[in-house]
């Protein structure tokens, strides 16, 4: 192994690895606020709009990202929707993402026990009342180990943006790896990077969980 | 108490699915007086009691409080909008089982909730009048703390807290001391009858024959779903004539006696 090589390398894949983490991050927030926006109207919305919400869900959950990205990105501009490869990976990463965070929501939203729910109603509080003051509270704090972990399962699904050429570290590393034929040192060097961003996402993830359930515990 | 409500229940009807949950019940709660509801499991009394402030919606039949019909805009007509059942639910007060209370906020919180958002009272004010209701069920020293650290006995009376800050003219009572272990029944049970006294209208579903026959104005008797017979306690307790409210004391006599 020549690992002098990264000296040379070392910016590109820096560089990489920063298009890594902006697409991870803002694609996990993408995707995150249109499951919740999902679970919400699939909890409130009138019937209808729930088939056809679960219809979404199980096609996008259903076919592969690789597959959902190539045709956005390359059968879009058919429709009129020209994207560059960085915009049209946020939003396929959004699309493909939203499906699992909206089921975690779901089943969040369905674990906070009713009968707080009723206390509520009791005094005359409004649903939107509710959904904001208790239900969202008390979901998100049941949520977020789900929430981390399909955060952490994101990190490696941006890996395929670099197929429709996104410059990211996996983009970046093919290219090292073409230029030079040091396939292991590129192959080491992107999990390496992809280790420390998903430790570093399941240690905040731990501090995070400790914060928000430190009054829910029950202490006797 | 001055505006203590009145509840008439006339007729009513509710399904669980195929299970018939009330059967033409017909009940008169009066203002300011304490009601309770008694009977086996499944007799429908935390049905009722749910019905009254529309938790439980019944099918047919009236329940009007202080006249005012509750779930429907006319007997048999369309439900009410939900605006306007918010406003009647304001002045009803209930108390569950499990209390309920939002494990997130402070016993102080989850009192000031209603009032600021429901009542639309700015912040001091309404930690103001959370602090008195916090204060008049004995706790004014677990304000800050949140229902995990406090006891069930605790928690309960948190909730009644609750419901008193919003001023009810009428308080359902569902179970309040049967999830409560044995020795902290005592102290839910003595703010209760606190606002007996104080003329708080009150219909309690309990297995608390004590509570009943000591604090309770009128006691209803229900078995599947029918409301069987009403009466004073000592009417229903003590000289019961149907031979269902015998069957049913007699199993209480039975655990009882030792």
């Amino acid at each position: 192994m020549d690992w002098t090589i990264l000296q040379q390398y070392g910016p590109l894949l820096l560089s990489g690895f920063g298009t890594t983490i902006l697409c991870w991050a803002l694609g996990t927030v993408f995707s995150m606020v249109l499951g919740l926006l999902i679970a919400l109207l699939q909890r409130y919305g009138p019937r209808p709009l729930g088939w056809v919400i679960q219809a979404y869900i199980e096609i996008i959950r259903g076919t592969p990202f690789l597959v959902q990205l190539f045709v956005l990105y390359y059968g879009g501009p058919l429709i009129g929707l020209r994207l560059d490869a960085l915009p049209a990976g946020l939003l396929g990463l959004t699309i493909y993402g939203s499906p699992y965070f909206a089921e975690i929501f779901r089943s969040a939203f369905n674990a906070v026990p009713l009968g707080q729910i009723e206390a509520a109603r009791a005094i005359g509080m409004s649903e939107l009342s509710i959904i904001r003051r208790i239900l969202l509270p008390l979901g998100l704090v049941s949520a977020l180990p789900a929430l981390v972990n399909f955060s952490i399962i994101l990190t490696k699904e941006t890996v395929i943006l670099s197929i429709i050429t996104v410059p990211e570290l996996t983009y970046q590393t093919q290219r090292m790896s073409t230029e030079t034929f040091r396939y292991i040192e590129a192959n080491l060097a992107l999990a390496l990077f992809f280790w420390a961003l998903v430790e570093t996402i399941s240690r905040v993830g731990r501090k995070l969980e400790k914060r928000v359930t430190r009054h829910l515990i029950e202490r006797t | 108490m001055p505006g203590a409500s009145s509840v008439e229940i006339r007729k009513v009807n509710k399904h669980h699915g195929q299970f018939h949950a009330l059967k033409d019940v017909d009940l008169d709660i009066l203002p300011g007086k304490v009601t309770c509801l008694i009977g086996p499991s499944g007799s429908g009394k935390s049905t009722l009691l749910r019905c009254i402030n529309f938790l439980d919606e019944y099918e047919s039949g009236e329940i009007r409080i202080d006249g005012q019909l509750i779930g429907y805009q006319s007997p048999g007509g369309a439900r009410m909008p939900g605006r306007t059942l918010r406003e009647i639910r304001r002045s009803i007060g209930m108390v569950f089982q499990q209390f309920n209370l939002w494990p997130h906020m402070t016993a102080l919180g989850n009192v000031t909730e209603g009032l600021i958002r429901v009542r639309g009272l700015p912040k001091t004010e309404a930690e103001r009048r959370a602090r008195e209701a916090l204060e008049k069920v004995g706790l004014s020293d677990k304000m800050a703390s949140h229902p995990s650290r406090l006891s069930g006995g605790q928690q309960q009376r948190v909730a009644i807290a609750r419901t008193l800050a919003m001023e009810p003219r009428l308080m359902l009572f569902d179970e309040p001391t049967s999830a409560l272990d044995p020795e902290l029944v005592g102290e839910v049970l003595n703010v209760m009858k606190t606002l007996a006294t104080e003329g708080m209208t009150m219909v309690v579903v309990t297995h608390e024959m004590g509570f009943a026959a000591h604090v309770a104005d009128q006691v209803a008797f229900m078995e599947k779903g029918e409301l069987v017979s009403v009466d004073v306690p000592d009417k229903i307790l003590h000289n019961p004539q149907d031979s269902r409210i015998k069957a049913f004391l007699r199993t209480y006599h039975e655990r009882n006696s030792f």
